[in-house]
């Protein structure tokens, strides 16, 4: 559902400190599937993620999704495309302290403009799931690790998107909440959901949950999937 | 329509709750902000009561008044002058006054005494012995129409009128504390001779004449004082925007200190918020959304403070008499003896504050945000 083709990414182009994190990739990603990228820290991991989910755009190259090609379109649809297509979980989990874990949650759903009722319902009920339906009404920043990686994915989860985007999301964790994680993706998995995930931990990549591993190393693909 | 309400709603569904996060620091703004606004509506609702006040006070009163100076001072006038006066031209209508102040000791008032020439009152003739009073006096010593009250004139001799009419209620802030009654009771209380007047007072036909027919009246008489409303008008005037700059200048400093704390408290951004703009920005929000929500934010907190100030201004002045103001403005009573601001709001005054308050609040909030939120969506996933 996702295509990657020739995707070069530079940062700080035609700066003294200019970087290319990306130098030619070609992907392609299947939907309903989960993906890991891995490799060493630097190799370009994050980078690919952010052309993924719309957040920055090649240097050159294309990035279809389903049909369309969204690697030439303006900010404003990309940001468009963005909140309805993607949820993101980021490694820091990236919680908005101070506010209850249910407005955390409600957070990407505000500028949709959305049934302000059904919202609180849908965000209740993701809660739930998660199990943290006692804890909505605490602020984010009482949760323990654990907790605050689901209110993370409950986050994430709000718009319904298609694919859910994760960046190291066990880098935080210890192994029992890791394996937690990985139940909680195979749920993703099994409705339908597209994962793509980046990650070191022996524990992600080596799991049964996921479905294709994808090395990377200095900006380029590696072989050797799994 | 209905997704941009429901849009708003949850901006400021959001706004709110994030502003409960630094209660401190949104209280404290809410504060300051909140006093400025006081003091300037408080100066602005003051002066405009007073000027509107004024000008209702002079709109009554003739155009010229004459007065016959002896020795420097304003004394009886005799009817002679009024004859004398007939002969000028442009002068439409004339008569001659009877007033002056009576201190009642009973309820510690003073009062003004007057006999209206029979047209200027509605009243018709009052008879000998009655006496119509104003709205305060009745109300002071408890009178209704048909009780009697005495007085004991400066001459020592006690008068006692029957109380023929209470006048109506919205003159009050003219009449509150006056008293009509017959010519010859008025001579008799303050021991007048008959063809003897306090003043003069003239309408003139065609108002742009006022100067000329001034100068032919002392001509006619030398030892007239002649005071013409237009030019009592601009003293009050002048009077009032003085009042109004030493009053601004004295608080300009401290408004100026808490501008600047507001402003600063406004538009610093702590790392804190720049990260959560990132957050905002990475979940899915465009700069406009996070613009919209900052820009909620400042209007919520400075349109609060006005709210908040204008109210407490507007019963600063109207219920407690400026208080905190007179040591300042005290030399207002002079020219009113008694007065209580009857409360008088003017839109373009209350558009001016808001102009001056609410707006430059929330531009002070927005423009950081701005250059904040117009970073990547990617930021947050470094480091
Ligand atoms: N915004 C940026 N500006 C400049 N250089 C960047 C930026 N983001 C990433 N880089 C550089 O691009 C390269 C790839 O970075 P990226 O974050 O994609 O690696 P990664 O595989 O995610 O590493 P890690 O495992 O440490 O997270 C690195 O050398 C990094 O320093
Ligand atoms: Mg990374």
């Amino acid at each position: 559902m996702i295509k990657l083709t020739d995707i070069r990414k530079a940062y700080h182009q035609g700066q003294h400190n200019e970087l290319w994190a990306l130098n030619g990739i070609d992907l392609a990603i299947e939907a309903n599937k989960v993906t890991a990228l891995s490799g060493p820290s630097g190799s370009g991991k994050s980078t690919l993620l952010t052309l993924i989910g719309c957040m920055a755009r090649p240097t050159s190259g294309r990035v279809q999704l389903g049909e369309r090609d969204i690697s030439g379109l303006p900010e404003r649809f990309l940001t468009d495309i963005r909140r309805r297509t993607f949820g993101f979980v980021f490694q820091q989990f990236n919680l908005i302290a101070g506010l209850s874990a249910r407005d955390n949650v409600m957070l990407p759903a505000y500028p949709l403009g959305g049934d302000w009722r059904a919202l609180h319902e849908r965000a209740d009920a993701l809660l739930d799931t998660l199990k943290l339906g006692q804890r909505r009404d605490a602020r984010v920043e009482w949760l323990s690790g654990g907790e605050q990686q689901r209110v993370a994915i409950a986050r994430a989860l709000i718009n319904d998107p298609q694919v859910v985007i994760a960046d190291e999301p066990t880098a935080n964790l210890d192994t029992a909440l890791s394996r937690e994680f990985m139940a909680i993706l195979e749920s993703l998995k099994q409705q339908g959901k597209t994962v793509i995930l980046t990650s070191h931990d022996p524990l992600v990549v080596e799991s049964s949950v996921v479905d294709r591993v994808v090395h990377l190393r200095d900006g380029h693909l590696v072989e050797g999937d799994k | 329509m209905k997704i941009w309400i429901e849009r708003q709603k949850a901006l400021i569904d959001f706004t709110l709750s994030s502003l409960a996060r630094r209660k401190l620091k949104n209280l404290g703004l809410l504060l300051v902000y909140t006093v400025i606004v006081f003091l300037l509506a408080s100066v602005m609702l003051y002066t405009h009561a007073l000027r509107h006040e004024a000008a209702q006070v002079l709109k009554n009163s003739p155009e010229v008044i004459v007065q016959r100076m002896v020795a420097g001072r304003h004394d009886l006038i005799p009817l002679g002058y009024l004859e004398k006066l007939g002969r000028i031209r442009g002068v439409q209508n004339k008569e001659g006054r009877l007033w002056g102040y009576f201190y009642d000791n009973v309820v510690s008032a003073n009062y003004t005494l007057m006999a209206p020439s029979p047209e200027s009152h509605g009243f018709g003739r009052i008879a000998d012995g009655k006496i119509v009073i104003g709205a305060a006096v009745a109300r002071e010593r408890g009178l209704v129409p048909g009780n009697l009250i005495s007085f004991r004139s400066y001459t020592g001799k006690l008068f006692v009128f029957t109380v023929a009419a209470v006048l109506p209620h919205e003159a009050e802030l003219v009449s509150a504390d006056l008293l009509l009654l017959s010519e010859t009771d008025f001579r008799a209380f303050f021991d007048i001779p008959a063809g003897y007047y306090n003043d003069i007072a003239l309408s003139v036909a065609n108002p742009q004449e006022v100067r000329n027919i001034a100068s032919k009246i002392s001509e006619t008489l030398p030892d007239a004082r002649i005071i013409l409303r237009e030019e009592v008008l601009r003293t009050y005037e002048s009077i009032f925007n003085w009042r109004e700059g030493i009053v601004l200048v004295l608080l300009s400093g401290s408004i100026l200190a808490f501008a600047i704390f507001a402003w600063e408290k406004a538009s610093g951004l702590s790392a804190e918020e720049k990260r959560e703009i990132g957050i905002l920005k990475a979940i899915g929000w465009e700069t406009g959304d996070v613009l919209k929500m900052k820009f909620w934010e400042g209007a919520l907190v400075s349109l609060t403070a006005f709210l908040l100030g204008y109210v407490a201004a507007y019963f600063h002045v109207f219920h407690f008499s400026a208080a905190l103001f007179e040591p300042v403005l005290k030399g207002w009573s002079v020219l009113y003896p008694r007065f209580e601001l009857v409360p008088v709001v003017d839109g373009f005054q209350i558009a001016t504050l808001f102009f001056f308050t609410v707006f430059p609040y929330t531009v002070a909030t927005i423009v950081p945000i701005w250059r904040a939120a117009i970073t990547d969506p990617d930021a947050v996933m470094r480091g």
